[in-house]
């Protein structure tokens, strides 16, 4: 088959039968040099454009370019698409895309019995077998009978796609990822204008490459045409959302927009200091594309130096933000300390991954929770909040900038890895009505003439903030004690007593200034299921489930970790059992426990995944029906 | 920052209301009066000014000077500093810092401040110990020296200051004494003036834990004799006499008896030479003030301040952009209705 006889504009065989489903999960999976972050990232826009509901879990590992074949360097990126409102990219997979055997045999655990396995079939030759594993091809021996198996000879028909677009060497081959896209955009009746508009604005400067991916897409669009065994095809319906406005979304670009908005709604610059480390840097690279924002990205010489520079940055009177992953969370303690003690609003984002040390840097993982809490030297008290999920991100960077703002405090942002990277749609907030954030800058002295800089508003226990440049302010911070009120250091006992107790007052006072925790309760329900963070949607799904079969149960889900929503104890109390599942050891429950004297229970992975919605499910019903 | 003269001060209003607590004839005294000496004269408006430091004796600088100031953690100055300059390119922007504070824990963020060429003025206090602590070798103590941590002498090589601001694309370098009022307010001048970071080696006298560090450079019988003064432009030429000179050979230089050289032979000190090798190899004279050491400012080159090259990609960015539209942005990546 070639590009030429067969087109996009082809008229579509009387045979073919098209089929609705509501929803369906796909794993594009390959090496991690074959493109399959590409094809599942375009195959996802592409689908929100249509309308659909999706959720994305894209899973690469933390090596660049692991051995090509081997198991270790198989990368995979799952999307759901839904007719209806979905919490989590999908437990099994419907269709499985394997570049590779390696692929296959890594992925093949996530398939559902039945599924579809769309195998680049000159893949599976004697040396990537032997790479990932087998001694016979699965293509061959049968092993696969439980799936429905088609073989597409993808190397081939991209080489003869590409043959006349100018591009040689390796770079023929990269194209296959498009095939595969353009295939499955033809089985699940995706529209290719958006991603053929996409490959020639991305490779404008280069022709050649332009071209050859718009030919591999068009052909692999083309082989589901003309093959009759791809002749039975699925159609996915819009969603039917809430009404509105929407864009598909990762939790990083939320992060980093809902940064923009901050600053905005603040009125104040954005300084952003932080070191690359995975999976946070994509908001530096983000928020370094928008300076006609104002916003000035400084990458610094090392973690310390990030969050030491948006200190800095704070004293100066800026918006200033530092963001991080667990390791550098570690190294930045001591700095979040000084801003504790010098009393400064700073921002500090942590997109958890699996720890310790560096752990599995491209996996999630909700290990940081201790560690955000009480990870510091001293009484060092601070704000926590979590993300939920992809889409909550943005609102919720918001608020963790008003609450540093109002309070003069540091204030630690939980995401994950999962948040990060996964996508899903995102309704569009209406940008003229952001909460007014804004705070004054001290102008004149507020003392007998004179500035003390430790002087509290009595509501919220904030000092004032004054900034360099304003005549008669002069002031000196610094991290040892200092007096109540002037500020000076002080070794007085009692004073230290009574600063210690300021500084735990004003975090705890904020209780006062968040939502009350949200209930959604049955009639009946005994057990809450309470969580925080990225399992809001394995939760919800997992309610949804069992209450499909008329058992009561009751989810809450955290966003403020310190301090929390001041009905929380009330809550609990409802309630015989609670399960808290978390991807960690327990340290939500831990703080349950500790502060509720509930007995909580736990329910805890810690793969470096994120749970499915079945494992939730089947936890939830064991405890109902017990 | 603007360098207009806007205020008549003296030395008091830069004092505060803090006692100064150093030890009783600590160099830092002097290194004070002098700062707050050349503030006064300076004549920029205090309230455009920040003293940063970390933590050490010389850290306490801060609290001493009655403008806006952050005494910070250990080692991390010159980070802290940089976020101000970076967000306020209109401040003046200072860095007190000593020997371990800078150079041991602090080393990091120095080199990468130095060579980012910042608007930051580093002070750093060289009193060749720590203080603070009492008493034990720091990192520009002498190989050999007996203190409370190193009572068998310290094993570790030194740095050299100068070389390594050098070695760090430092675009100012200069070394003072804190004896020296007059040499310490004209090389705080020179730093003023210059554009981006400013690398000022205080030689400072400990006399509790360290005393007479620096004895051979301040002592009345052997100071002319070891102190070799560095002025752009003229010949490096020093001793009571001028008898004692200095050539570069291969690149290194060399003390040589006056006499024993053409004149034309004698290195003629460029400060704002593009090539750093002769400053280098002026630092490489002593290795600690033994003996005949370069005093003055080593390089005083131009180049452009990270600041301002940020600031302009802000105005680049917002002249081929436009100001940025929130409501746009978040719809940048594609958006659909649901009806």
């Amino acid at each position: 088959m070639s590009d030429d006889t067969a087109t996009i504009d082809t008229p579509v065989p009387a045979d073919i039968e098209i089929e609705e489903i509501d929803k369906v999960i796909i794993r594009f999976a390959g090496d991690s040099g074959d493109g399959m972050q590409l094809a599942g990232t375009r195959f996802t826009a592409d689908s929100a454009i249509f309308g659909n509901d999706l959720s994305t879990l894209p899973n690469f590992p933390a090596e660049i370019r692991a051995p090509a074949g081997t198991i270790p360097g198989v990368s995979s990126f799952q999307v759901q698409i839904a007719d209806y409102d979905i919490l989590t990219p999908g437990d099994e997979a419907d269709v499985l895309v394997a570049m590779n055997p390696a692929a296959l045999k890594a992925n093949l655990i996530d398939l559902r019995p039945g599924g579809m396995i769309i195998a680049n079939e000159e893949a599976f030759e004697e040396r990537n077998l032997a790479k990932a594993g087998f001694e016979t091809s699965p293509l061959d021996d049968g092993s696969l009978a439980g799936y429905r198996v088609f073989r597409v000879p993808m190397e081939r028909l991209t080489k003869e796609a590409v043959k006349d677009t100018g591009v040689t060497g390796r770079n023929v081959l990269r194209s296959k990822n498009f095939f595969a896209l353009g295939l499955i955009s033809w089985v699940f009746n995706r529209p290719l204008e958006a991603s053929i508009d996409w490959v020639e604005s991305k490779f404008g400067k280069r022709p050649e490459l332009a071209a050859a991916n718009v030919a591999s897409l068009r052909a692999g669009h083309n082989f589901g045409l003309t093959t009759e065994a791809f002749h039975h095809t699925y159609n996915i319906k819009p969603a039917k959302l809430p009404p509105g406005e929407y864009t598909n979304v990762t939790g990083n670009t939320a992060t980093a927009w809902g940064l923009i908005a901050a600053s905005q709604a603040a009125r104040l610059p954005l300084f952003y200091g932080t070191y690359p480390i995975t999976p946070a840097s994509d908001i530096l690279h983000e928020l370094a594309k928008h300076k006609n924002f104002g916003v000035r990205t400084y990458q610094a010489e090392d973690e310390i130096a990030g969050v030491g520079a948006a200190v800095g940055a704070a004293f100066a009177g800026h918006l200033a933000v530092t963001g991080t992953s667990g390791p550098g969370l570690a190294l930045k303690s001591e700095t979040i300390s000084l801003a504790i003690s010098m009393e400064l609003p700073l921002v500090v984002i942590d997109v958890q991954r699996a720890g310790p040390s560096t752990g599995l840097p491209t996996k999630v993982e909700q290990s940081d929770l201790l560690f955000s809490l009480y990870g510091r030297h001293g009484e060092a008290p601070l704000p926590v909040l979590a993300a939920r999920s992809a889409s909550d991100a943005f609102e919720i960077t918001i608020e963790a900038t008003r609450i540093a703002l109002k309070y003069m405090t540091p204030v630690i942002l939980l995401s994950d890895n999962y948040i990060a990277n996964g996508s899903e749609p995102w309704q569009l907030p209406d940008t003229d009505a952001l909460p007014d954030i804004g705070v004054k800058f001290l102008t004149e002295p507020n003392a007998d003439g004179r500035y003390v800089p430790y002087l509290r508003d009595p509501a919220t226990l904030a000092r004032q903030w004054a900034i360099p440049g304003t005549p008669g302010l002069e002031h000196r911070l610094g991290g040892l004690e200092k007096h109540e009120v002037v500020g000076n250091v002080s070794y007085d006992p009692s004073n230290h007593q009574l600063m210690t107790e300021l500084r735990e007052w004003k975090i705890r006072n904020i209780a006062n200034d968040i939502p009350e925790l949200e209930v959604d309760h049955d009639v009946g329900a005994e057990l809450l299921v309470l969580g925080w963070g990225s399992t809001y949607g394995a939760i919800r799904a997992a309610a949804k489930r069992v209450r499909r079969d008329g058992l009561p149960v009751a989810t809450a889900h955290l966003r403020y970790l310190n301090p929390f929503p001041i009905n929380l104890g009330a809550v609990l109390n409802e309630y015989r059992y609670i399960l808290v599942p978390e991807v960690n050891m327990g340290q939500l429950r831990k703080l349950i426990r500790a502060e509720f004297l509930v007995p909580a229970m736990g329910f805890n992975k810690v793969q470096g995944l994120p749970f499915r919605v079945s494992e939730v499910e089947n936890k939830i019903r064991e405890i109902v029906t017990s | 920052m603007t360098d207009t003269i806007t205020t008549n001060y003296t030395r008091a209003d830069f004092q505060t209301d803090q006692e100064v607590r150093w030890c009783p004839g600590c160099g830092d005294y002097t290194i004070l009066a002098a700062v707050q000496t050349f503030m006064a004269d300076l004549g920029l408006p205090k309230e455009q000014m920040v003293f940063v430091s970390g933590i050490g004796c010389s850290s306490r600088f801060p609290y001493y000077m009655n403008t806006y100031g952050l005494h910070s953690i250990h080692g991390r100055a010159p980070a802290i500093a940089s976020g101000i300059a970076v967000a306020r390119p209109d401040l003046s922007v200072w860095v007190v810092t000593g020997d371990g504070d800078a150079l041991s824990i602090g080393g990091n963020h120095l080199i990468h401040a130095l060579r980012r060429n910042m608007n930051l003025k580093i002070l750093l206090f060289n009193n060749q110990i720590y203080g603070l602590t009492k008493g034990q070798y720091s990192p520009t103590s002498e190989k050999g020296k007996r203190t409370k941590s190193s009572p068998a002498g310290s094993p570790d090589a030194p740095f050299n200051p100068v070389s390594l601001a050098l070695g760090a694309e430092a675009t100012f370098v200069a070394r003072t004494i804190d004896m020296d009022r007059k040499h310490t307010v004209e090389v705080l001048q020179a730093a003023h003036e210059h554009k981006g970071t400013s690398f000022i080696e205080v030689y400072q006298n400990c006399n509790v834990f360290n005393d007479k560090a620096f004895i051979e450079l301040t002592g009345k019988e052997t100071r002319l004799e070891n102190r070799i003064n560095l002025e752009h432009g003229q010949p490096v030429i020093f001793g009571p006499e001028g008898e004692n000179a200095v050539v570069l050979e291969d690149g290194a230089a060399r003390i040589v008896p006056t006499d024993s050289v053409a004149a034309g032979d004698i290195l003629v000190h460029d400060a704002h030479a593009p090539d750093p090798s002769a400053a280098f190899a002026l630092s490489r004279l002593s290795h600690g003030p033994y003996g005949p050491t370069p005093i003055g400012v080593f390089r005083d080159v131009a180049r452009s301040t990270y600041e301002q090259d940020v600031k302009q990609q802000l105005v680049d960015a917002q002249e081929q952009k436009g100001a940025g539209d929130l409501s746009k942005l978040i719809r940048s990546m594609g958006a659909w209705t649901v009806e």
